[in-house]
């Protein structure tokens, strides 16, 4: 990994970008990192597809079938994925759905919720179908590794992604960096 | 402290204990930790949580429910038993509802500053996503059964110490729960106060007092300030009840 530039590719999948804001909370060392680095599909880009790329950061859990799609394309093309925060390691605050049946959350919120006019669930095909629950990605695509915290604080990004830039096969990252909440 | 007669070894260390001593009780004394979440010193150990399991003359035994022995040799802090702890603590994780990021126990929770200390940075196993009642009815307490970890401190606690015995566990495996012994199952039918061990030992975010969120912000709390090893240390009921 040196001659031309590590491409890193980053989405958020059922997420709040809240990940990808404390990645750029890195501030002046984006710049350092920049000469390294090239995105490819991701928020801060906005190519739509993802080629193939060195790493993937994935924000977010799985919780519709585009978030499936989305998903096995990083995992197709990028040869190191790395799960970011909470929602994409266990599903996070949207997998607080996963209590109730999908339908009773539809209800709930199209339906019956407080305020709602002209109540009904929608069906658009545009729309991606939701699955009965929010699955955290391991349990979709294998993962190479894991980032804890909601979010993740600025300098773990580069506590995991510089070892890796360097090559190094798995960086290890001082665990008082990490909180769950 | 009084006299100590025998030794066992913990890890190569020696530490003396008194008859009548379990593993955990002489560790403890000798302010040796090894990993706990079920149980408390001062309460009647239960041995239900397994993660102070520890290799005592080849043999994995749970160490808060085994008796320490003369000579004893005891293997604990190891890459081996750790690993074994960390897959304990994961399937706790996957087995309840445990949202960090949402759960007003954060920072102050057992289950997960022992997530910290084993290096857990994810759950491993597929989560079960339980449908578990919740109950609201007491004016100051509630009680989430999706957070339980089944550990029975509140059920030692109210039973040994408060002398009420409100709470027990009822099932077994999977289908084990924690219940409120009232006519109705309700925990605003019984006569659980604020100030009773069982409503305030809860390592998780199963038992909560109402109206208390975050009255010490997230970041400064137990766990954000010092590791569950150190504060491990220092815990006793009769501290609890001063």
């Amino acid at each position: 990994m040196t001659d031309r530039k590590i491409r890193i590719a980053t989405t958020s999948l059922a997420g709040c970008f809240g990940c990808h804001m404390s990645f750029l909370d890195i501030d002046e060392q984006l710049v350092q990192l920049n000469e390294r680095i090239e995105f490819n599909r991701s928020p801060l880009t906005d190519i739509k597809h993802c080629g193939p790329s060195d790493i993937g950061l994935i924000e977010g859990g799985v919780c519709n079938a585009d978030n499936v799609r989305v998903l096995r394309e990083f995992r197709a093309n990028c040869k190191i994925l790395i799960a970011v925060g909470a929602c994409a390691i266990t599903g996070g605050v949207p997998a607080m759905r996963n209590y109730f049946d999908l339908r009773e959350c539809l209800e709930e919120v199209y339906l019956h919720g407080a305020g709602v006019t002209n109540p009904q669930i929608p069906d658009d095909v545009e729309l991606p179908l939701l699955l009965d629950k929010v699955y955290p990605i391991q349990e979709v695509v294998p993962v190479d590794y894991f980032l804890p915290g909601c979010p993740p604080p600025a300098d773990a990004f580069l506590a995991i992604l510089l070892p890796l830039l360097n090559g190094e096969a798995s960086p290890q990252v001082a665990d008082r960096r990490f909180y769950y909440d | 402290m009084t006299e100590t007669k025998d030794m066992i070894f913990i890890d190569g260390k020696a530490i003396g204990f008194m008859e009548g001593q379990t593993i955990m009780d002489a560790a403890l004394s000798a302010q040796v930790y090894i990993p706990h979440l079920c149980h408390y010193p001062g309460l009647t150990p239960s041995g239900n949580c397994r993660l102070c399991v520890v290799e005592a003359d080849g043999r994995k035994v749970a160490a808060c429910t085994t008796a320490a022995r003369e000579g004893q040799q005891i293997s604990n802090n190891t890459a081996e038993l750790n690993a074994a702890r960390k897959a304990i603590t994961q399937m706790l994780f996957v087995e309840g509802n445990h949202i960090c990021p949402s759960c007003e126990k954060s920072g102050n929770c057992k289950l997960q500053a022992m997530g910290y200390y084993l290096s857990m940075l994810e759950e491993h196993y597929p989560q079960f996503n339980p449908h578990r009642a919740l109950d609201a009815s007491h004016p100051d307490i509630f009680l989430d059964r999706g957070r339980c970890i089944l550990c029975g401190l509140c059920v030692r606690a109210s039973h040994d110490v408060d002398k009420k015995n409100v709470f027990a566990i009822a099932g077994r495996g999977a289908d084990a729960r924690l219940i409120v012994n009232t006519v109705s199952g309700k925990l605003g039918d019984s006569n659980l106060d604020v100030s009773d061990l069982a409503a305030n030992i809860c390592p998780v975010g199963a038992i909560m007092f109402k109206e208390h969120g975050y009255v010490t912000p997230i970041g400064e709390r137990i766990y954000d300030r010092q590791q569950i090893s150190d504060v491990a240390l220092n815990e006793h009921v009769r501290e609890e009840r001063r």
